[in-house]
């Protein structure tokens, strides 16, 4: 191995460095007795500081943990973010409302739908045409939203057996999860980053097939949650690293504004889809499933429940949609010319884009069309003044999304109050005190995705 | 609430309510941008570069404010007062819009008007939900606000503050004494913005590099990038290219 060492400072050689910071080791694996023989050299009060991370691979992406240790025991626990900072939200002032969504589904890119789904209820908020938006696109976003839920905790729950060294439970998981992006390829065209969901609706009506295809999806997952239900909850191992491990109660949680499982593991029903509905969830039949452990193992029990829960809200949503499948005419977008994108889009052989009857009619019968057409897709929509906060229950907590509108074309100031961020501090008071080694089951109890938390 | 014209209304008044008078008062506040389509330099054939538009009045609104505004708004008030302070002083306006909330807190208030919105019995707002900064270049003396969202779980209820403060002298005190969740959104709100939130206790960078200059998020910060070729032409990059708004 190459003896190199990466220091606080950069340039500074090994001599700089143990100059200001004491002893530097380079290790890579072994045993620490054997590294450091002598007692004298290894101090009297055998603190070790650790830096996990920014590359490690249970860390969830790009975070880095900076632990203080004394034996196998955390005493000091903080995490450092901004690796993946891409500059989503200053991106967005400079471009029309519309192509906001195509920035905010890259934040968190597992759960694309969720932002999407935020920004577009603020834009259409601070419009005021949020009882507008066809009652087709309203379902097909639930639809979609509920998909994507549970394509999130699989994402969690999955990575999480591979964390422990459980090789099944994360090609269990992730077969699950294929089967859902196989259905948002369908229906968006893509497995992720899909700007789907539009300010006043939704880009495109399901394909044909679509509702056949979540359908069958619908018949099959009960056995592939069965098959992950038999390798986890009952197994000793996983039970071992979960239970008990980053305790957080309900005070903590309040103390720490933490929502979502975590907060839902305590045993307080909270959830914005029962408690502040949007999208005509109280229209649904579901339940908000709590556990009282307060600890990982809840948190992955409440995952689970949430994935059945998201399965029947699924199967109410096709039926309306099954319902509505002769309304003639059922539009997808806002009917109103001067928001609603004036393209209809269809598949073509290369791709996906304006329909060739859309081209026909502004490029060879209406004048007005061509030029409604150019400055609508151009310059955009102009969103009236003021400012509009819309959280809704992502799979993670709170999600909000924080907007702001000087009467232009494009948003003055876009701000996505992502869960991910918020929770990542209660990382000090989730592992402190508490083994090494339960520091992965405590990151992957939040279930952290670096690109929402530093967009 | 304007009367149409010539509904029964002596001349004066008539004159009075006219369009173009109504207008003037808008004339009186000053000019925050000139022209259209961001071109400037070159010669103006489509007429708006004449074009001036004047600063927006700002909006308060007057009480009922319906729902549980009212509520919130008097607990609030009779919290204040029992420790001497009172809620006209606090608050510089409310304002009622879209179906939300807003008060906006004069900063010295604010570490005092968050712990009542936290502690008050009828108030509990619980969940603090983050601080999210906005830079108006425009609004001369108030040009910087931190936006804050909070939630109370007891009651199901949301409000929103607002506090102002001058680019010259970006103070607000840090809201982490009553609401510790609140420590990484004000170091976020710090990196972007530039707002020194005072008593924080460890306000350093968050998303940026630590040795980063400037604050991305300010309008008066570029958004940078390079020019992109694509079949022959060259795409300026984006804050380059024409601006609408």
């Amino acid at each position: 191995m190459s003896e190199t060492t990466t220091h606080a400072t950069p340039g500074a050689s090994d001599a700089d460095a143990e100059a200001t910071e004491g002893r530097v080791y380079n290790v890579a694996g072994g045993d620490w007795d054997e590294l450091v023989t002598n007692d004298e050299e290894r101090g009297a009060n055998e603190q070790i500081v650790v830096n996990m991370g920014p590359q490690h691979p249970s860390t969830h992406g790009v975070l880095r943990l900076i632990l203080t240790l004394e034996g196998e025991t955390v005493t000091d626990a903080r995490a450092s973010i901004g690796y993946l900072h891409t500059g989503i939200e200053k991106n967005m002032e400079y471009r029309t409302w519309t192509q906001g969504t195509t920035f905010v589904t890259r934040a968190d890119y597992l759960t694309p739908i969720f932002n999407e789904a935020a920004y577009c209820l603020a834009v259409e908020r601070l419009l005021g045409i949020e009882d507008k938006i066809p009652e087709r696109a309203t379902l097909i976003r639930v639809l979609l939203l509920e998909l994507n839920r549970i394509a999130s905790h699989l994402g969690g729950i999955g990575p999480f057996g591979l964390e422990l060294g459980a090789t099944t439970i994360f090609l269990q998981g992730v077969r699950m999860r294929e089967n859902v992006l196989d259905l948002f390829e369908l229906i968006t065209g893509l497995r992720m980053n899909h700007a789907f969901v539009r300010p006043g609706g939704v880009a495109q009506d399901l394909p044909p097939g679509g509702i056949e295809a979540i359908r069958d999806f619908l018949r099959k997952a009960p056995a592939w949650l069965g098959d992950l239900h038999k390798l986890i909850d009952a197994n000793p191992v996983f039970k071992a690293r979960t239970q008990g491990i980053a305790y957080l109660d309900l005070e903590g949680c309040m103390a720490l504004s933490v929502t979502g499982p975590i907060l839902r593991a305590t045993g307080l029903p909270w959830d914005l889809r029962k408690s502040q509905p949007y999208l005509g969830y109280e229209t649904y039949e579901f339940d908000v499933p709590t556990v009282n452990t307060c600890d990982t193992y809840g948190r992955y029990v409440i995952r689970m429940a949430e994935i059945e829960e998201s399965l029947r809200i699924i199967e109410q949503a096709l039926d309306r949609l099954q319902d509505r499948a002769n309304v003639p005419n059922d539009p997808w977008l806002i009917q109103d010319a001067k928001i609603g994108w004036p393209a209809r889009l269809s598949l073509g052989p290369d791709g996906l884009g304006p329909s060739p009857e859309h081209i026909a009619h502004i490029m060879g019968q209406s004048m007005e069309a061509l030029i409604h057409h150019f400055k609508l897709v151009t310059e955009g929509f102009r969103v009236p003044a003021g400012q509009a906060y819309v959280p809704i229950e992502s799979p993670k907590g709170e999600l909000g999304c924080h907007v702001v509108s000087d009467g232009g074309t494009r948003p003055y100031r876009a701000h996505l109050r992502d869960p991910s961020f918020h929770h990542l501090q209660a990382v000090s008071v989730l592992c402190e005190g508490g083994n090494l080694a339960d520091v992965i089951p405590a990151i992957a109890s939040i279930d952290p995705v670096i690109g929402g938390v530093d967009r | 609430m304007t009367t149409p014209p010539g509904g029964g209304e002596t001349p004066a008044e008539e004159a009075e309510n006219l369009p173009a008078r109504l207008g003037e008062e808008r004339l009186a506040a000053p000019v925050v941008r000139t022209g259209m389509f961001g071109v400037h330099g070159t010669q103006d054939t489509s007429g708006y570069g004449q074009l001036q538009v004047h600063q927006r009045p700002s909006i308060a609104s007057e009480p009922p404010y319906g729902g549980y505004f009212d509520a919130v708004a008097q607990a609030l008030g009779s919290a204040l007062a029992a420790d001497g302070s009172n809620f006209g002083e606090a608050v510089e306006r409310v304002v009622v819009n879209r179906g939300e909330l807003t008060f906006h807190v004069r900063r010295e208030y604010l570490l005092a008007v968050a712990d009542k919105l936290l502690h008050d019995p009828a108030l509990r707002f619980e969940i603090f939900s983050g601080v999210s900064g906005v830079h108006y270049p425009d609004e001369i003396g108030q040009e910087l606000s931190a936006v804050y969202h909070l939630l109370s779980i007891t009651h199901n209820r949301r409000v929103r503050l607002e506090v102002r403060t001058p680019d010259s002298d970006r103070h607000i005190p840090s809201v982490t004494p009553v609401y510790p969740a609140a420590n990484w959104h004000e170091r976020e709100t710090w990196d972007f913005f530039g707002i020194i939130f005072d008593g924080h206790p460890a306000l350093t960078r968050i998303e940026m590099p630590d040795d980063w200059l400037g604050h991305p998020q300010r309008k008066d910060y570029p958004l940078g990038g390079i020019p992109v070729e694509y079949r022959g032409t060259k795409m300026p990059p984006p804050d380059e290219r024409r601006s609408y708004s």
